[in-house]
């Protein structure tokens, strides 16, 4: 039935090219899974290339206090105990193997004098902690995990994008796409389907993200009729440029302040003292967040409305070799030497902390043969993630997604595509073609932008809430009348427009989620809830595709076993 | 949006969008090197006005037969072949005069005129490889040059000095700067090293391919002062000779 | 406000022509930044390939003013604007459409590089000194201007013998890693092809990385060939090692 298009036929299909990705596709191929790797970009520039800090894995090189049991008390508490206590554990008892794996695969970490992993120290983790390479961990990871997996010979397939999940029944049965390249369809047949497709920042005006990230994944699986978890927590990133125009939101990595950076306002004073004296600049984001954020409401603000951040204190040399691309970005975007200077920063949005609800162990989200790792599943971070822990747990979750997807996969049969199905999809994506009138899809991204900055950004409340789902009510709409010109060859405003859909989905969802979450924890802060709320700290917001229309529904928050409520006791 | 009458890149030689004076750097390079070479050879087969009491020219050092007992043309024909092998397979003036006097490429993303091309692969080029023989050599030459230089601090037996003196001095230490410098060398101090914490000698020889390194990253000023230094040092010595100039005895 | 003039090339595999664009001036603004204003308000099928737009992740490459960049990093207030910019696509690469070429070749030469394979029995204790040389090498975003400058394959089109500097920068990282066991000497010389490079440094100059990937990679595995097939000093040095070790 489907001679029409061009088919590949997988064990496991692998969804995102990240770090999450690449390591579940090499953890399927060493369980002896044939694997797939499709992704929107050219292999090894997938958002991770932009990770800086580093990996957070307890080796206790530099601090020997340190252990898993720190690691995991740090994890829930910066995620505001909303985290699934059960991957907090898994992420840091297995982070710091992972890291070891990286080694073994040829990663170059900068080293201790002892000649170990050197960790630095980063927000919200009690120990030095982070393992790095300057402020380019994310492209050592990535690079080392694509020589694996070419080395193993994945096939990847590169600048393609998925726009449905093909159901067989209840399960998995594969993927509808086309290549970017030619504008060509192509079908995947695959028992496992593994999401690894990222975040969904690519919605905000000021944002650290980059064109991919629009949510693909979450919204993929949420039209095949998977959950959704804890959508409101999106992490607005303290420090990304402010100035010139053309490069706000681009991050400043936490590794400045890691450092030793420092914090001011426009008036010299240091202001992290008022609101977390204790942990200062090293407080988890989503209080410096909203430190730099107040300040600058309340008129402290730098001249284009952001806070300094200064590490010219620090020797010249010792900059340029800890943070030579920061170093760089400065000097080469904005004229500003960080040697002997401050830089002017603002809060970014940067990561979604909810995302597929996913098993613990296994990572199959709620439709079986599918399974979700990474930014694009939920529940490890709570409430807020730390800086360092995205990287592992890229790492961790997505080997156990390899490997639970492998697994899957050889216990299942081979499974039928519905040509309805495909028919449907191919439809879906052709039509804007043929629409004669309508706009195009740049305008309403623009839009919708403008509407989560302004309307669902670090501060909300019900009104501006209210008026965002108004709104985003009004650009689907617009969206489904949206007109491309041209042809199929390589054509951006034609992506846009499906990646427009997939981002107007999670946005639905960000602020449905937001707007039932009456209380302020982690990342998500209401005007009108200012406090936590105890009921509220146990229960996880669900989001459940119901026809048309989405559903909402809360589940109460994992109860943790008493070992680890005991640790969390001891170690306040 | 007009149309701009301009078409896609053609691969002549030549063709290129750059709007720099992309051309300014190989034609220095030209003219540099192509007075060199010319003021080397007139200077190297003239056989005469190379020696001015106790200076000897950087061109005919070592000096070999100077009274032609077997050798009847100038003695710098000789020793020519040493330093002139050591510059022409040197890592720097290979990507210099392949891009002056072969244009290829003339310079970056600028077109070429289409060729066999086979880079370093087959005869003659790929005897570049033996950049390194030439650097062992090139330590006889060096030795020679340092003996002229403390022998032009030697006036009749007793310690002296003259503008010579030093200028000599100052060219056998540029030549002994770039020969350090050198690439090949760089690679056998500690450049074909993997593990330094693993080697013998791991220690000193990081520590020395360090310090060639710093070295190295400016071989191509180096390369061009001493070439410079060389010849106006034998010109020093020539003038002098032919008392054109007269050498100024400082102690 | 202050205008600029972009001649963009358009066209596909079959043909095309630069043309031009009139972008308002911002401060601080690079190329890519004009090009996705002329995306979003001009030509919304330009076809360009971006990602992260911070000089991260390589993607953005294309030829301005007829020089090999990263748009993200090429700054209009660096460029006359009196004058019209060309933006072109690399010329080394089949054209795929407008900026975006096929660069799939790449990938391809980068499959058949023994991976690292690490000494048996390691504690995996290295200094920094050691990795120091190799880290260098691991700064590379692929990019991929390094392989569009150099004329080898560029005006010479040896893509079937040469591997080009990205690649000589890889398995430089490779033989250099302090604990790596293997030796890819040879198909550096014989597969590679190295001694096509004529080291006239073209893939230094466009790095936006600035890694010295003629000094530091390229000629050292140049000498390291030349100490296995073109040395018989260290021929005949290693031949008494090897039967004074057994």
């Amino acid at each position: 039935m489907n001679e029409k298009y061009e088919t590949h036929e997988h064990d496991v299909l692998i969804i995102g090219a990240g770090g999450a990705g690449l390591r579940a596709a090499v953890e399927a191929l060493n369980q002896g899974a044939s694997v797939g790797v499709v992704c929107k970009s050219l292999l090894g520039k997938a958002h991770t290339v932009m990770a800086e800090g580093g990996i957070a894995a307890a080796m206790a090189n530099v601090d020997a206090g340190d252990n898993w049991r720190t690691h995991f008390c740090d994890t829930m508490r910066g995620g505001k105990f909303l985290n699934n206590w059960r991957m907090a554990q898994l992420h840091a008892q297995e982070a710091p193997d992972r890291v070891r794996e990286l080694e073994q695969w040829g990663a170059l970490f900068d080293r201790t004098e002892s000649g170990d992993i050197m960790q630095r120290a980063f927000g919200g983790h009690s120990f030095k902690r982070l393992c790095h390479v300057g402020d380019r961990t994310g492209l050592e990871m990535i690079r080392t995990l694509q020589d694996r997996g070419v080395s193993m010979g994945i096939d990847v397939y590169m600048e393609c994008t998925v726009t449905r999940l093909l159901k067989d029944g209840d399960r998995i049965a594969g993927a509808f796409g086309y290549w970017r390249e030619q504008g060509r369809f192509v079908l995947f047949k695959a028992k496992s389907i593994v999401i690894a497709t990222g975040g969904i920042g690519k919605a905000w005006k000021i944002t650290s993200n980059s064109w991919e990230y629009t949510g693909d994944g979450m919204a993929l699986a949420y039209e095949a009729g998977a959950e959704l978890m804890d959508m409101e927590f999106v992490q607005f990133h303290p420090t990304g440029m402010v100035w010139p125009p053309g490069v706000q939101g681009i991050l400043v990595t936490e590794a400045v302040r890691g450092e030793g950076g420092i914090l001011r306002n426009r008036l010299g004073e240091r202001f992290m003292e008022k609101y977390d004296p204790k942990k200062m600049e090293l407080s988890t984001r989503d209080v410096v967040a909203r430190s730099i954020y107040t300040e600058v409401r309340e008129g402290r603000g730098t001249e284009h409305g952001g806070a300094y951040l200064d590490i010219s204190h620090k020797p010249a040399d010792y900059v340029k070799r800890k943070l030579p691309g920061m170093y760089h970005q400065f000097k080469e975007l904005a004229d500003v030497d960080i040697t002997s200077g401050p830089m002017e920063v603002g809060p970014t949005c940067h990561y979604v902390m909810g995302g597929i609800r996913v098993d613990a162990e296994s990572t199959q989200a709620s439709i079986p043969g599918l399974f979700a790792a990474g930014e694009a599943a939920a529940g490890l971070h709570g409430a807020n993630r730390l800086g360092g822990n995205s990287l592992s747990d890229l790492l961790v979750f997505g080997r156990r997604a390899g490997a639970a997807a492998a697994k899957h996969a050889k216990e299942t049969a081979t499974p039928t595509l519905d040509a309805a199905q495909v028919e449907e999809a191919a439809r879906e994506i052709l039509a804007p073609f043929e629409r004669r009138d309508g706009e195009g899809p740049y305008e309403i991204h623009r839009e919708l932008e403008n509407t989560l900055q302004s309307l669902v950004g670090i501060y909300r409340n019900e009104e501006d809430l209210n008026r965002a789902l108004t709104e985003i009510e009004r650009l689907n709409e617009r969206a489904s009348r949206v007109r491309v010109e041209g042809s199929r060859l390589f054509n951006p405003g034609w992506h846009l427009a499906r990646d427009l859909k997939s981002m107007l989905t999670v946005a639905e969802c960000v602020t449905r989620c937001a707007l039932a979450r009456k209380e302020s924890r982690g990342a998500h802060s209401r005007l009108d809830f200012p406090e936590y709320d105890a009921a509220w700290g146990k229960k996880n917001n669900i989001i459940v595709r119901d026809g048309a229309g989405m559903t909402l529904r809360q589940i109460p928050v994992r109860e943790m076993p008493e070992e680890l409520q005991q640790l969390l006791a001891d170690q306040k | 949006m007009a149309e701009s009458p301009t078409v896609q890149l053609s691969d002549r030689f030549g063709a290129t969008q750059r709007r720099d004076f992309w051309w300014l750097q190989p034609l220095a390079v030209a003219i540099g090197l192509g007075l060199f070479a010319i003021y080397a050879t007139l200077r190297a087969f003239q056989g005469h006005f190379y020696e001015w009491g106790p200076y000897l020219s950087p061109f005919y050092s070592p000096l070999i037969d100077p009274e032609h007992h077997w050798w009847p043309l100038s003695p710098a024909v000789l020793v020519l072949g040493g330093p002139l092998g050591f510059r022409t397979t040197c890592y720097y003036y290979r990507k210099a005069y392949y891009r002056a006097f072969f244009l290829d490429p003339a310079a970056c993303a600028v077109g070429e005129a289409r060729h066999n091309y086979g880079g370093e692969t087959k005869f003659p080029l790929i005897l570049q490889n033996v950049h390194r023989y030439f650097f062992y050599l090139s330590f006889v030459f060096l030795i020679s040059l340092w003996y002229d230089a403390v022998r032009g601090f030697i006036w009749s037996g007793h310690f002296g000095a003259g503008v010579g003196s030093f200028i000599l001095l100052i060219n056998v230490a540029l030549l002994t700067t770039y020969t350090l410098s050198c690439h090949s060398c760089r690679h056998m101090v500690g450049g074909n090293v993997d593990c330094y914490s693993c080697a013998k000698f791991g220690g000193a020889r990081l520590s020395l391919w360090r310090r060639v390194t710093s070295l190295n990253e400016h071989h191509m000023l180096i390369a061009w002062t001493s070439l410079f230094f060389v010849a106006f040092t034998d010109l020093y010595v020539m003038l002098t000779a032919m008392g054109t100039i007269r050498d100024l005895r400082l102690f | 406000m202050a205008e600029a003039v972009l001649a963009v090339f358009r066209g596909t595999r079959e043909g095309g022509t630069p043309v031009d664009y009139r972008v308002p001036i911002a401060p601080g603004m690079v190329v890519l930044d004009a090009l996705h204003y002329i995306q979003g308000h001009l030509a919304p099928d330009l076809a360009v390939r971006w990602n992260c737009k911070a000089g991260r992740c390589g993607s953005c490459s294309a030829e301005v003013n007829g020089r090999p960049r990263l748009t993200c990093k090429t700054r209009l207030d660096s460029l006359p604007t009196d004058k019209t910019i060309t933006v072109a696509p690399m010329k080394t690469f089949p054209l795929i459409k407008d900026l975006v070429t096929d660069v799939s070749w790449n990938y391809q030469v980068n499959k058949k590089i023994p991976a690292f394979s690490p000494r048996p029995g390691t504690d995996w204790k290295m200094s920094q000194a050691d990795v120091d040389r190799a880290q260098e090498f691991r700064k590379c975003i692929e990019c991929f201007l390094c392989q569009d400058v150099c004329h080898v394959l560029r005006d010479h089109q040896k893509q079937e013998h040469y591997a080009g500097p990205r690649f000589f920068v890889r398995v430089a990282g490779l033989e250099m890693h302090p604990l790596d066991n293997l030796s890819r000497i040879k198909s550096i010389k014989d597969q590679m092809g190295i001694g096509f490079c004529n080291i006239t440094k073209c893939c230094t100059e466009v790095c936006p990385e600035s890694i010295h990937i003629t000094d530091n990679a390229i000629i050292p595995l140049k000498e390291r060939v030349v100490d296995q097939f073109y040395d018989p000093l260290v021929w005949i040095a290693r031949k008494f090692r090897r039967s004074g070790g057994t």
